[in-house]
């Protein structure tokens, strides 16, 4: 299968049987295997100049001319070979600093050696890669602000967590990575079915879907109000764009140095399961590629195709919901395109007591108001609005700085625990819990 | 109880955190004929706790209540007696996830320290996972063997009580990953190194101050490690508010003020809007930054071994 990837296709075909980690180098459509360590061109009588008193930009200190370069790169020539010959023919690095030469290197080498590194699928690598590619799909979630998610909701193997996130299924992966195949998980979902194009890239085994239930949104208030029956089902999911989701996420390139390594598809590592297999036996959504070659078959086998899928989305559905009616789950991920509010005012229903529960919103607005309702229906203690900033760092001898603040952009979490909820009593926690400005208990000396 | 299993009700023997309201908690170890002082006076355990559910409301002596909830390593994090700087929730959890911890995984951390951190991982890596974690301080390693036995968790753990830089961590080549929180751990890369799986795995290492993190990247690189990264992580906390701002008085009639193009209230507000025009305010909900905040804890660094 032909792959493309930042201006550049090959086939993975070579990749197969090496390990995690391993950097490629891209030829004219297939992958060669070169070395772990590349050895650093050394540049010969380590010339340097002091600073750039002396430097002009004329535009002539490049004597290669751009055909030059283009017949360089037809002629098939390792890139590391046109980046020698780069240096060799400017007129003006042997005067530039050694710190301006290595960043003059740095830059060519980017350009014309082309590395990719295969890395294995994980939260870190997923979700790092998502805010960076497809932030829209995933609600400007920030890989940092997941992380909190994680912890704050205390996720961890043999819990029943409640998800509910239109997150591309980002977060349940998250959530499942965590949890390792022990415990339980309902996703409730909006519309026909949940989407969890995310999650078939972390190449979970089978069995981690055992106790995957899904749950329609739609059908909450019923469940709460005891009219709940399986009779009816939410409409057909329309196909959700599992190929597109895939093919703009694959693998990423290493530029020689590092900075951005990132995943490569679950579907293409050896021992994974293939997508369409997955997503027989995660999604209900089974109408997909598979299926359109079935058509010519007779029509006979397609109904009743649909009738056993029918009934076994059915038995599902009463399972998830007999899990929700004991309303012991042990904690609630909200991280979804819709207002937080009457969400969390449902859902809390069935979760229980001494329990977290965080919610994700890219907006601020939306959790003030929620803190407000929550605390007028009580039960639940310990609110907090938070964010987290996160700041990239260059560190190098003599050249350390911040690369980059992220702030805004990561969203926003309210987070807090559950407690027994008495009925019929307005809610005089707020009394004792709306004190002004509580006093954090404050980092005191830093070890420095 | 254990800190990597929820239980419904409160059974002798428990830790559990008692809270008073807005961030003011305290852990408590739940034992029959034992007494708890808090300022709503007292807490009897054998009939105030023991049998009753995680999460409800206990009434003390003088008529004032508290909330009694199960432990969490997060709960644990805000309330653990301090016999060192600890690590707080913000920079574990992205410790957490950048070292891409989960059931299973083995973990090496240097030093125990007050535990903070240990515990996180412990929970992420139960059932099937374990932490080696080595503190060169003999009372502190002593501390948190006891702590671990108390918290129902010592099957998940071994605490080594030895200088890390100079012997590593007592294990070799079975490590997913390996966190580091020393004074120089420039100078226990190669230990950490040599704990690692020979397939690979991640490293962290905490400083605070920025020449550390200079000489842990050199020694990150010699070893060959890959994908190093440095990076600090801010929590900031918000306050909800609703906030009242008075209309300056610019010599206008009251009821010109609404027709001036100035929503003077807020409609989803209760207070009726007549009773602001007359005060002559705007009524708004906002988050507010507390007033103070951590402004730095230290730098992650993080690496691969591949």
């Amino acid at each position: 299968r032909k792959i493309t990837f930042e201006k550049q296709w090959f086939y993975l075909d070579n990749a197969i049987g090496h390990i995690y980690g391993t950097t490629f180098e891209v030829s004219s459509g297939g992958n060669l295997q070169p070395k772990q360590e590349v050895e650093e061109t050394a540049t010969e009588t380590k010339e340097a100049g002091t600073d750039n008193r002396n430097i002009v930009d004329d535009g002539k200190s490049q004597k290669l001319t751009h055909d030059d370069i283009k017949a360089l790169k037809d002629k098939g020539i390792k890139g590391q070979e046109i980046v020698q010959q780069l240096i060799e023919n400017s007129t003006t690095f042997r005067d530039k600093t050694e710190f301006a030469q290595d960043k003059y290197i740095k830059k060519k080498k980017k350009k014309y050696e082309a590395v990719i590194t295969i890395v294995k699928p994980s939260t870190r690598i997923l979700s790092t890669m998502y805010y960076a590619r497809e932030p829209g799909k995933i609600n400007h979630l920030r890989y940092d602000t997941l992380a909190q998610m994680l912890t704050l909701g205390n996720v961890r193997a043999g819990t029943k967590m409640i998800v509910m996130e239109t997150c591309a299924g980002l977060v349940l992966g998250a959530v499942m990575e965590r949890m390792g195949g022990y415990g339980s998980i309902i996703q409730m979902y909006p519309g026909g079915g949940p989407v969890r194009a995310a999650t078939s890239c972390f190449g979970f085994p089978k069995a981690f879907f055992d106790h995957l239930h899904e749950f329609p949104l739609s059908k909450v208030q019923s469940l709460l109000s005891g009219t709940f029956t399986t009779e009816t089902l939410p409409a057909d999911p329309e196909e959700n764009a599992l190929g597109e989701e895939e093919s703009n996420g694959l693998s990423e390139e290493k530029q020689n140095s590092l900075q951005e390594t990132e995943e490569e598809p679950a579907a293409e590592a050896p021992m994974e399961v293939s997508p369409a297999e997955e997503q027989d036996t995660v999604d209900i959504n089974a109408e997909d590629g598979e299926f359109k070659e079935n058509k010519e078959k007779e029509n006979k086998e397609n109904v009743r195709e649909k009738q056993i899928k029918q009934w076994e989305r059915r038995k599902k559905l009463k399972e998830a919901a007999a899990l929700l009616r004991e309303k012991n789950a042990d904690g609630l991920i909200v991280a979804s395109k819709f207002h937080p509010t009457p969400l969390l005012l449902s859902l809390l229903e069935f979760v229980a007591p001494s329990r977290p529960f965080v919610v994700y919103c890219q907006y601020k607005e939306p959790l003030l108001e929620c803190y407000t309702k929550l605390r007028e229906r009580g039960g639940v203690i310990n609110l907090k609005l938070s964010e987290t900033w996160l700041r990239n760092y260059q560190v190098l001898p003599d050249r350390s700085h911040p690369k980059l603040t992220m702030s805004g952009g990561g969203g926003y979490l309210l987070s807090g625990i559950t407690v027994v909820l008495e009925k019929g009593r307005p809610d005089s926690e707020a009394l004792k819990m709306e004190e002004p400005a509580s006093k954090r208990c404050k980092l005191q000396d830093l070890p420095c | 109880m254990s800190f990597v299993e929820y239980g419904d009700t409160i059974k002798d023997g428990d830790t559990a955190i008692v809270f008073l309201g807005h961030e003011s908690m305290f852990p408590v170890k739940v034992q029959h004929g034992t007494v708890t002082q808090t300022k709503y006076g007292v807490i009897r355990h054998s009939t105030d706790l023991i049998g009753k559910k995680y999460g409800s409301k206990v009434t003390c002596s003088k008529g004032g209540w508290v909330f009694i909830l199960h432990p969490t390593p997060e709960l644990w994090t805000m309330n653990l007696p301090h016999r060192t700087q600890i690590l707080y929730s913000t920079d574990i959890s992205i410790i957490t996830m950048m070292l891409e911890l989960k059931p299973g995984s083995i973990v090496c951390e240097s030093g125990t320290g007050s535990g903070s951190l240990s515990h996180a991982l412990i929970r992420t890596v139960a059932p099937t996972g374990h932490l080696y974690t080595v503190e060169f301080h003999q009372q502190r390693a002593e501390k948190a063997r006891e702590e671990f036995r108390e918290h129902g968790v010592e099957h998940l753990v071994t605490v080594t009580n030895q200088d890390v830089c100079k012997n590593g961590f007592g294990v070799s080549n079975i490590a997913d990953a390996v966190f580091l929180d020393i004074p120089s751990p420039w100078e226990a890369i190669g230990h950490a190194k040599s704990a690692l799986k020979a397939e690979g795995g991640r490293i962290c290492s905490f400083s605070p101050c920025i020449e550390q993190v200079q000489r842990t990247c050199l020694a990150m690189e010699e070893y060959g490690f890959t994908e190093i990264n440095t990076l600090e992580i801010l929590l900031r906390v918000y306050n909800v508010r609703t906030i009242s701002l008075q209309i300056p008085d610019l010599g206008k009639a009251a009821e010109d003020n609404s027709s001036a193009g100035f929503d003077s209230s807020d409609p989803s507000h209760q207070g009726s809007p007549c009773a602001n025009l007359q005060q002559g305010t705007v009524q708004f909900k906002s988050g507010v930054p507390l007033r103070e905040v951590v402004g730095h804890t230290g730098y992650l660094t993080f690496a691969t071994k591949s």
